[in-house]
């Protein structure tokens, strides 16, 4: 008969999670040292779905490369297009009309909360609680379906263009969007009451992986995860662009530090996405989508360009550095996730691995925006 | 030890609260689709493979001015044309499509300027064959002339 392993009592085991698991929503893989239930020490393992956009980047001209940055982060596509016409805008000195800046606005911000809405969906998954899931995705389904309604794709845009956009919205679009937003109020308060108030969702997460300010800033943390440990930060107030600054919103910041304090920042930063998509409808001026010359070849002059957004999942920059060819010389990409992700290491040393597993749906990470 | 009683009873009434809310949705109306028993129509904007445009003959629109094929990030488009015997125009004949690398991204339709080229509705597409995902538009065309 076999004798059954045993451990000594110092002694530690090596626990793979990833790169194919269902708690890591995507291709993540992390090399956890166990002693018993508790993490030792845990590493994080990347680069499986390396797409390498960044070269790609250089070898395509400016158009041809719009569509890969929906690629990046398939749930907040959007977000990170306007990354990048902002900057290539900047660099080549396109003027925007102000109809398409709102509507940019609009998109992003539906986006926004169709990437919260799954976030949640997941996030509670990730603890045990099936049902919010498919509530949320039904709710996120009406985004979707108005963004498809106006951009054709329902995941991977390709919207927006130098010097506007491909598409004008309708009257239908206004009208869904507009509905939507008491819907959507209305769901807020359901799933605060499902899952807010859950004594077990609770218990899960307060006081749960507590991240100080100082890590936070160590490993340049942003989104929720900063907003979660009290550092007032979000690009859309900090280092205002595009239309951001004609509305009216706050940005949420808990000081908890733990994992229920990055769960009510996004929760509460749906609340404001759709204050932002109201005051926007209600502002949607009128003109054309695109200037009136529009542009043929782009070809920003020589220098150094760089551009934040905060998308659904932090401060997303992008810098380019041109040699004014038909292609960037450089296009350097920095994820927010990339960030985000790296805390965990350090963050996770002592802990239980259910409550690391917790912690990490808190992060709210996109592996193929990790890697890119 | 009050506040230990107050924690288990608002605890299990917040489960409660809960199932309260499960049993409710239960009880609305579905809002799936038994897909493929059932499909819903596209928007109108919705991309799927592109598909070459009829003039009123059933003829392809297309000049052969070879720009979609350029704006392609993903070289997807190859086509040939020619000019036939006393013509003054060049004839498309062939346009073939890499659906395999295409990103629907719309380079390709926006980049013509004869509206030569538009989005199809298709999206049944399922295969296990990469051959499959070759399209000869030119071909597909003569076969919707029929
Ligand atoms: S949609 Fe984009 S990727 Fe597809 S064929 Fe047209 S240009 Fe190429
Ligand atoms: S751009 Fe239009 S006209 Fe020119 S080759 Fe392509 S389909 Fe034909």
């Amino acid at each position: 008969m076999n004798s059954p392993i045993l451990l000594q009592p110092d002694e530690t085991f090596i626990l793979n999670v990833g790169p194919q698991h269902p708690a890591t929503h995507g291709v993540l893989r992390v090399k956890m040292e166990m002693n018993g239930e508790y993490i030792v020490n845990a590493e994080t393992v990347i680069g499986y779905i390396h797409r390498m956009h960044e070269k790609m980047g250089e070898l395509k001209t400016y158009p041809q490369f719009l569509m890969n940055l929906s690629r990046m982060d398939y749930l907040g596509a959007l977000g990170y297009s306007h990354g990048h016409v902002l900057l290539v805008e900047k660099a080549s000195g396109i003027v925007v009309p102000e109809r398409a800046e709102y509507i940019r606005a609009i998109m992003v911000e539906l986006n926004r909360v169709a990437s919260h809405l799954f976030w949640f969906g997941a996030f509670v998954m990730d603890l045990g609680g099936f049902s919010p899931l498919m509530y949320a995705l039904q709710d996120r389904e009406h985004i979707l379906d108005m963004l498809e309604s106006v951009t054709g794709s329902r995941l991977t845009y390709c919207y927006f263009r130098f010097g506007g956009l491909c598409n004008d919205v309708d009257d239908n679009f206004i009208k869904a969007a507009r509905q939507f937003i008491p819907r959507m109020r209305k769901s807020m308060k359901k799933y605060h009451k499902l899952v807010t108030g859950n004594i077990i969702f609770r218990k899960r997460l307060e006081g749960i992986a507590p991240l100080s300010k100082e890590m936070c800033r160590k490993y340049g943390a942003s989104s929720a995860v900063a907003r979660g440990s009290g550092i007032n930060f979000d690009v859309r107030k900090n280092e205002p662009y595009s239309v951001y600054p004609e509305f009216d919103f706050d940005v949420p910041v808990y000081h908890e530090c733990d994992s229920l304090a990055r769960y009510m920042v996004r929760m509460d930063e749906i609340e404001q996405s759709l204050r932002i998509v109201e005051q926007g409808l209600d502002k949607l001026p009128g003109g054309p989508i695109m200037p009136d010359k529009k542009p043929k070849l782009i070809k920003p002059p020589v220098g150094d360009y760089y551009q934040a957004v905060e998308t659904a999942r932090g401060s997303f920059g992008i810098r380019l550095v041109s040699d004014g060819g038909k292609n960037p010389y450089r296009l350097k990409l920095r994820s927010p996730t990339y960030s985000n992700m790296h805390l965990f290491d350090e963050a996770c040393q002592g802990m239980m691995i259910m409550d690391a597993l917790a912690f990490m749906g808190s992060l709210d990470l996109v592996i193929p925006e990790i890697d890119r | 030890m009050v506040a230990y009683f107050t924690e288990i009873y608002t605890g299990l009434m917040s489960l409660f609260i809960g199932m309260g809310i499960t049993f409710k949705e239960f009880f609305k109306p579905t809002v799936t689709v038994a897909y493929p028993y059932e499909t819903l129509t596209m928007s109108s904007r919705y991309r799927g493979h592109i598909e070459l445009v009829e003039d009123e003959e059933g003829n392809p629109q297309c000049v052969v001015c070879g720009l979609c094929e350029k704006a392609c990030p993903s070289d997807c488009i190859t086509l040939a044309g020619e000019k036939p015997e006393g013509g003054k125009k060049k004839v498309l004949t062939k346009y073939m499509l890499d659906f395999t690398k295409c990103s629907l991204c719309g380079s390709c339709v926006e980049s013509c300027s004869f509206g030569a080229i538009d989005f199809s509705k298709e999206y049944n597409l399922a295969s296990t064959k990469k051959e499959d995902f070759y399209f000869d538009l030119l071909k597909r065309l003569e076969e919707r002339k029929k």
